[in-house]
């Protein structure tokens, strides 16, 4: 069995915990894992992405153009720039909500939010949207995007992982005091996909 | 007894430390190498053995080299710029040589992801004549650290490991093992401790025995593995070995295949073995073509009329870094497979998803917002660069810049930067510029980590040379960028708390700055008027602009926007540009990444920006 990841974010959203989160959850089911996170410059407000490669056979952690079993989208524009990772048919769970960079408000640059989304609708054979960020802040903290789309990502048929092995991979990951938010905000990214 | 764990490939190096039983740990932080002293740091306690992180990286060196001269098991980590700095102690170490094993990590960053230039630390390997690993995954970097401190103690030389971004920041589940035993510790006085002129001509013979002696040890290497299959033939080193891997399976495609692990001193016999059964190589790694030159030298020598191909004739990029695509290209290229109806065949379940670059028509990709790194909401740095724009009359002055977070202060709307190039440059060429162009204002700004690194000297420098410039130090409590280690300045060692720390200002008026202020960039009146004065000082002058970086603060406040006042002349975000000022139609709006610094707030023409406590 194997699944390849690609987590595509900006900096500061917390792509690198995902990621491990997701690795740690594999690992625990015994599959061979590999990630491959950006860290460094790019993590404040840059575009950031992870890829999460499971299973054998294992090669470098860098997944290919167009090999993506699964995209995760933290932020609208960050999915489209990366959905030449996705397969064809590949699955993409994409949070609605953007974060506009300087570069736009201070207007060097430009998001059409419009045509950006209908880009993404009309190129994806499987995609799922959600406002992971507004449920974040429900679960009582913007912060928590992060695992709204973990929660997510665990309502995923085919899986290599039991879903219940996300949540304890990532209440093993983060310090005591953020559990419950955590876990609120897993369980409200798990039903956000299951209701639609 | 064994067992698995995540870990990332500088976690994995750390461990591997561990196991072959460090005993002292130094390192200036830089990414992509940071991770590797910090997890030592974290487990110094644990397994008791020495950690500092080092001023800079020379010290670094030279401390880890002491160690190693008692005996002790020392590794030195730094990224591939940092090993310049230490270029002076590397030189004559590999003359001098060690007793206890000492291993040097040094980082390199193709691509660059975070870096001033895309240096290859093993042709620095080559030109210091000491032996170099490149690792392809984390649990290789693992077994390689291990390696390399029981090679480092067989050839009595220092020894490199060199990762790049993709094995430094890569996870993968990695063996861990029980640790091995210590070394006794004890220094033996010698003459040949003592570099001479006379010694160092016996030296450097024996420093080239030591690379046939090396090379006929990486013979027998397990990291180098020669599979023989056709008569093409490919060499490849460190990650680029994962992306051959795949491109040849994506294609379909057996060629005999060798994986290099050592490229320095490049092993003869799997090369020549290869050479020998094969009509044509190709030889694809990342940034200098290191292993190539060595195989083409090797061909030569040996008088091997096999065909070399790589960089040397283009068919391999020397810049940038590699991936599946791009060495999928390179053997379709290679192998004459370039769009052709086998190559589309062969990666049938691949495609990728139609619009993007598939082969199905489909709408253009509409343009994307452009997303380059900025400072952070609330970052003090914004405040620092805002006042002395303000100040300064910026067309005039000239602010010259240095190697940190600050570094993206070069970015719109702030703009506030017109020279980096390494670490501590932006005081010394503040002064060269000073010296020629003296009607002009010239303003240094570097960080509190990088002033102790290699700014002090700079500053010695300019006082004594009577230099007319401004010093900022943006003084943020941490060295932020490459994720918050401890400096000289605060309280805090690598390991615990610390009883003294240096006060820059202090430090400044001894070396005998006459303009000292201390202010906090969040108060732009009061940081405005040292910025001033500062400038109309005749002679070195130096401002700290002290307050933490956000990163490391808990936000109390946050600050609101009341839309019956903003008159929506958007001064906040057009020259503040902090990533948390949005505009709401007419008006503007503060996001939830809001630190509440209050900067936007002081420089609102009509006051509509107020604070909550959160
Ligand atoms: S107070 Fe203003 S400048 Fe400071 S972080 Fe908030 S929005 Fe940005
Ligand atoms: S991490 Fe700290 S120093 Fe770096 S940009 Fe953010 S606030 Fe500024």
């Amino acid at each position: 069995m194997r699944m390849d990841i690609v987590i595509a974010g900006v900096g500061g959203q917390g792509t690198v915990l995902a990621s491990r989160v997701i690795a740690q959850a594999a690992m625990d089911a015994g599959l061979a894992v590999r990630t491959s996170e950006t860290i460094g410059m790019a993590q404040r407000e840059g575009n950031v992405t992870s890829h999460v490669r499971i299973g054998d056979p294992l090669y470098g952690a860098l997944i290919p153009d167009g090999a993506a079993d699964v995209l995760l989208g933290f932020e609208m524009a960050e999915t489209v720039r990366w959905l030449h990772k996705l397969k064809k048919d590949g699955r993409v769970l994409a949070n609605s909500a953007r974060i506009i960079p300087v570069s736009v408000t201070s207007g060097r640059s430009t998001y059409d939010a419009d045509s950006i989304l209908d880009f993404l609708r009309s190129n994806t054979n499987n995609l799922t949207m959600l406002d992971a960020t507004e449920l974040a802040i429900r679960a009582g903290n913007y912060r928590a995007t992060n695992t709204v789309l973990l929660g997510a990502m665990s309502t995923i048929p085919g899986l290599p992982f039991e879903a219940e092995g996300l949540l304890s991979a990532l209440l093993a990951t983060i310090p005591a005091k953020l559990r419950d938010i955590n876990s609120r905000a897993l369980e409200l990214g798990r039903q956000a996909v299951e209701v639609l | 007894m064994t067992r698995k764990m995540l870990l990332m490939g500088n976690e994995a190096i750390a461990r591997g430390a561990v196991e072959a039983g460090v005993q002292a740990a130094t390192a200036y932080p830089g990414t992509p190498s940071s991770e590797v002293f910090s997890t030592l740091a974290r487990f110094a306690r644990e397994y008791d053995y020495y950690a500092e992180w080092s001023v800079n990286e020379k010290v670094a060196l030279e401390v880890a080299a002491g160690a190693a001269y008692a005996g002790a098991r020392a590794i030195v980590s730094m990224k591939q710029v940092g090993l310049n700095v230490a270029a002076d102690p590397l030189m004559t170490l590999a003359y001098i040589g060690v007793k206890g094993g000492l291993v040097l990590v040094v980082a390199d960053d193709p691509g660059p992801h975070s870096s001033q230039n895309e240096q290859d630390t093993r042709v620095f390997a080559r030109f210091a004549k000491l032996p170099v690993f490149d690792p392809a995954s984390p649990q290789e970097a693992k077994d390689m650290t291990i390696a390399a401190f029981e090679l480092s103690e067989k050839l009595r030389l220092p020894v490199f490991i060199r990762p790049t971004t993709r094995s430094c920041h890569v996870c993968q589940d990695v063996t861990i093992n029980e640790t091995g035993p210590r070394n006794r510790i004890g220094f033996e006085k010698d003459p040949s401790w003592v570099i001479f002129p006379s010694l160092a001509y016996k030296k450097h013979k024996w420093l080239n025995e030591q690379q046939e002696t090396t090379r006929k040890i990486f013979n027998e290497s397990p990291f180098n593995k020669l599979e023989l299959k056709t008569r093409a033939g490919i060499i490849t080193s460190g990650v680029a070995y994962n992306y051959v891997r795949e491109a040849l399976d994506m294609l379909h495609m057996e060629v005999s295949l060798l994986k290099i692990g050592t490229p320095y001193p490049l092993p003869d016999e799997p090369v020549l073995q290869l050479l020998n059964n094969t009509d044509r190589v190709l030889v694809i790694e990342e940034q200098e073509p290191v292993v190539e030159d060595q195989v083409i030298a090797m061909a030569w020598k040996n008088g091997v009329a096999t065909q070399i191909s790589g960089k040397n004739d283009r068919l391999v990029p020397r810049e940038g870094e590699l991936n599946v695509d791009k060495a999928r290209d390179i053997l379709m290229n290679y192998f004459g497979l370039t769009g052709s109806e086998k190559f589309l065949a062969a990666i049938g379940d691949s495609q990728p998803a139609a619009g993007t670059n598939g082969t199905t028509a489909a709408p253009e990709r509409p343009p994307l917002p452009e997303r380059a790194p900025i400072l952070c909401a609330g970052c003090p740095h914004r405040a620092s660069f805002y006042v002395f724009k303000e100040a300064a009359h910026r067309d005039a002055a000239v602010f010259t810049g240095d190697i940190g977070c600050y570094t993206l202060g070069v970015m719109p709307p702030l703009s506030a930067m017109d020279t980096c190039l390494c670490m501590g440059a932006s005081v010394t060429v503040a002064s060269g510029l000073a010296a020629v162009e003296k009607d002009r204002k010239h303003v240094a700004f570097l960080g509190d980590s990088t002033f102790f690194h290699t700014g002090l000297a700079g500053l010695v420098n300019a006082v004594y040379n009577n230099s007319d410039i401004t010093l900022v130090v943006l003084d943020n409590r941490t060295t932020a960028m490459t994720g918050h280690q401890p400096h000289p300045g605060l309280n805090r060692t690598a390991t615990g708390i610390n009883e003294k720390h240096i006060d820059i200002a202090e430090v400044a008026r001894a070396v005998g700055v006459e303009f000292v202020r201390e202010v906090d960039p969040y108060d732009l009146a009061a940081a405005r008027e040292a910025a001033i004065a500062a400038m109309e000082h005749k002679g070195v002058s130096v401002v700290i602009m002290k307050r933490e970086c956000i990163s490391i603060v808990k936000p109390v406040k946050k600050c609101t926007v009341d839309h019956e006042k903003c008159i929506g002349c958007k001064k906040c975000i057009n020259e503040l540009g902090c990533p948390a000022l949005m505009p709401d139609g007419d008006k503007v709006t503060i996001g939830n990444t809001c630190n509440g610094c209050h900067v936007c707030g002081q420089i609102c023409p009509v006051g509509a920006i107020g604070e909550v406590v959160l």
